[in-house]
C-alpha cells in the first residue's frame, strides 16, 4: 500500500473543512488501495462522526445516519417491521464480518468489482484512467451491465443495499462547503456515457451525512430477490427490489429496481408503468420484465442476463404480491 | 486458538534446541510455524544450502520495520485487555499487521489480505471484522479481541474445546479466524438451523472443507443437536 497520512474528524464540520479523502468502514476503500487502484495522499476518518443513529421522523419516514453499520441497520427492528426489503438486500450482500464493518454512507458509495477496474496491469480503463479504454469490451463480460452501458464502460454496480434503496426511493442527505443539500437517490447515480469516472452527485468536500427512506405504501408487499453463482457471499447475477401494494387484485402502486444488470443501481419506471393498476397475474408480471430489460445490450458473455434478470423480476413480482 | 499457543511456545523452546522439546513438538502438536523454524535450525546446525534459508518467511524483525515510521502518529491498541504502546506507526499499517508484525499475535492469520477469506477475524468492540481491512490507527482505543484472548490452554472457550471434539479444522490456517467467527455468531440474531449457520459463517473459507465439523461444533455450543 502507498503511503498516506489520516486525521480523525471530531466533528461534521471539521470532516467538511478537512482535506483528504473520507474513510469509513474502508471495506471498498482500503481493499481498493491494496490493489494500487485508489491512492489518496490524505485520509479522514469519518467512523467516530455523530451519524450513528436510526430515527423516526414525523411524517413517518426514516432517517438513517450514514456511519450505521449494514449488520446494524439490517437487523433494526423498524428496518426489518416497515422496510424488509432493506433488510433482505442488506443480509444478502457481502459476509457478516464485512457488514459490520460497511457503513450507510460508504455503501452508497462501493465501487464496482469489474476485473479490469480493480486490476491496474490492465491500462484500459476509463473509469480508472479516463480516456484509456475500456479492457472489460473486449474481455470476459459475465459479471458485466447489460443496462446503462456506453462504449465507454459497461462495469455493473455491485450493491445490493442501494437496489433496495431506489425501490424505496431514499433521499441522500449531504453537507458540504456550500452548505447542506438533498439529493433524491434517483438523481445521484450518472450514468457512464463519456466520463465512466464520474460516478454520483458528490461534489468536492461533500459529506453524506443521512439517508431519508419515506414511509412506504400501507400493506406494501417487499421482496428482495438475488440471484448468484453461489448461494452466500457473492455478488449478483441479476437482483431485484420490490415494493408493491395490490388492492382487490390489482397492483395499485409499485416500485421496482434492479441489480447486477446495471451500471448504476437500476430503477425501472417502464416495469412500473406496465403494471400499475394491472392485474397481479403472471402475464404481467412477465410484461413487466420484458420492459424493464427493453433497453438491454448485452456482450457476448453475459446475454444470458437479460433473461435471468427478467425471470429474477417476475419471480420477485410474484413473491411481493402473494 | 489452543494448539498455535502451545506451539508458539514449542518455537521458543526450539530455539535453544534441546532435543526433548523437538521431539515433543513432533510427538505432539506441530504448527507449520515451529516446523518451518525448527528447519531453519536444523538446515544451519547441518550447514544446509543457503536457497533453503532465503525460501523461509522473512523474520520478524525485518517484517516489522515494514511498520515503523518515524512520521507516524503515536498508536496506543487495546487487545485483550491489555494496552499496547505501539509508538509511532504508519496509517497504512492494518489491524492484522500491527498484531502479527509488532504486537506478535500471531494466531490471527494472513490470508488472501482482501478482506475475502476470514482468516484475519478478530473483534472489535464484540463486533467480529476483518483485520485485514481495517487500518490500525482507526481502531486506536476501541477494544479488540484476538484469539489469544479468548481461551487459553487448560482453559479453553467453549468453541474453541468443540473444533478439537468435532475435528472442525484440517491444516488449521482458516481456524483462529472460524472460531472468531463462531465466538461473535453466538450473540447474533442467527436462525437455528445448519443452514442459518452456514450462512452466518460464509465470510470464513476453509479449502480443507471441514465445514460440516465446524457447523456441528457451532451448533453444540448453541446447544443445537442435530
Amino acid at each position: 500500500m502507498h503511503s498516506f497520512t489520516i486525521e480523525r474528524a471530531p466533528s461534521v464540520e471539521k470532516a467538511i473543512g478537512a482535506s483528504g479523502k473520507f474513510i469509513a468502514g474502508g471495506t471498498t476503500l482500503v481493499d481498493l488501495m491494496k490493489l494500487g487502484v485508489e491512492e489518496p495522499p490524505a485520509l479522514v476518518d469519518i467512523t467516530r462522526l455523530p451519524l450513528a443513529d436510526v430515527e423516526t421522523m414525523p411524517n413517518g419516514g426514516l432517517r438513517i445516519g450514514a456511519m450505521v453499520r449494514n449488520s446494524a441497520l439490517a437487523q433494526h427492528s423498524l428496518v426489518i417491521e416497515r422496510y424488509p426489503v432493506l433488510s433482505q438486500a442488506i443480509l444478502a450482500g457481502a459476509s457478516p464480518q464485512l457488514r459490520n464493518m460497511a457503513t450507510t454512507g460508504g455503501n452508497l458509495l462501493q465501487r464496482t468489482r469489474c476485473p479490469y477496474f480493480r486490476d491496474p496491469g490492465y491500462e484500459n480503463c476509463n473509469k480508472r484512467s479516463p480516456g484509456t479504454g475500456c479492457a472489460a469490451i473486449d474481455g470476459h463480460h459475465r459479471m458485466m451491465a447489460v443496462l446503462g452501458t456506453s462504449e465507454h464502460c459497461i462495469a455493473t454496480h455491485p450493491s445490493d443495499m442501494c437496489v433496495a434503496m431506489m425501490a424505496l426511493e431514499a433521499s441522500i442527505l449531504i453537507e458540504g462547503p456550500k452548505g447542506k443539500r438533498t439529493v433524491a437517490i434517483g438523481d445521484f447515480y450518472k450514468l457512464p456515457g463519456t466520463t465512466p469516472h464520474l460516478e454520483n452527485a458528490l461534489e468536492t468536500g461533500e459529506l453524506i451525512t443521512h439517508v431519508e427512506i419515506p414511509e412506504p405504501a400501507r400493506g406494501s408487499g417487499q421482496v428482495y430477490l438475488k440471484l448468484r453463482d453461489r448461494a452466500s457471499y457473492e455478488f449478483a447475477l441479476a437482483s431485484a427490489a420490490v415494493v408493491a401494494q395490490v388492492e382487490a387484485g390489482r397492483v395499485r402502486s409499485v416500485k421496482i429496481a434492479l441489480g447486477g444488470v446495471g451500471t448504476r443501481p437500476w430503477r425501472s419506471h417502464e416495469a412500473e408503468a406496465a403494471l400499475t393498476g394491472k392485474a397481479a397475474s403472471p402475464a404481467y408480471f412477465k410484461a413487466a420484465a420484458e420492459a424493464a430489460l427493453k433497453d438491454a445490450k448485452p456482450h457476448e458473455g453475459n446475454a444470458f442476463k437479460v433473461e435471468l434478470s427478467r425471470r429474477c423480476l417476475a419471480r420477485a413480482l410474484k413473491m411481493a404480491t402473494a | 486458538m489452543a494448539v498455535n499457543e502451545t506451539t508458539e511456545r514449542h518455537l521458543a523452546d526450539l530455539g535453544q534446541g534441546t532435543e526433548k522439546n523437538v521431539g515433543d513438538s513432533i510427538g505432539g502438536r506441530l504448527s507449520r510455524r515451529s516446523f518451518l523454524s525448527g528447519l531453519g535450525v536444523t538446515s544451519l546446525v547441518a550447514g544446509a544450502s543457503p536457497l533453503a534459508l532465503a525460501e523461509l518467511p522473512a523474520p520478524i524483525d525485518a517484517a516489522a520495520s515494514l511498520a515503523e515510521d518515524s512520521a507516524g502518529a503515536t498508536v496506543t491498541l487495546l487487545v485483550n485487555g491489555k494496552k499496547y504502546d505501539l509508538g509511532a506507526l504508519e496509517a497504512r499499517v492494518t489491524l492484522l499487521d500491527a498484531l502479527r508484525e509488532r504486537l506478535h499475535l500471531t494466531g490471527t492469520k494472513k490470508g488472501c489480505d482482501h478482506g475475502q477469506c476470514g482468516a484475519c477475524t478478530v473483534h472489535v468492540n464484540g463486533q467480529r471484522v476483518n483485520s485485514c481491512l481495517t487500518l490500525a490507527v482507526m481502531v486506536a482505543g476501541d477494544e479488540i479481541t484476538t484469539i489469544e484472548g479468548i481461551g487459553e490452554p487448560g482453559n479453553l472457550h467453549a468453541m474453541q474445546a468443540a473444533f478439537v471434539e468435532h475435528d472442525g479444522y484440517q491444516c488449521g490456517y482458516c481456524t483462529s479466524g472460524q472460531i472468531m467467527s463462531a465466538v461473535a455468531l453466538l450473540k447474533e440474531p442467527v436462525g437455528k438451523t445448519d443452514e442459518d449457520v452456514r450462512h452466518a459463517m460464509a465470510g470464513n473459507i476453509c479449502r480443507c472443507g471441514a465445514y460440516p465439523n465446524i457447523v456441528a461444533a457451532v451448533q453444540q455450543v448453541r446447544g443445537i443437536t442435530a
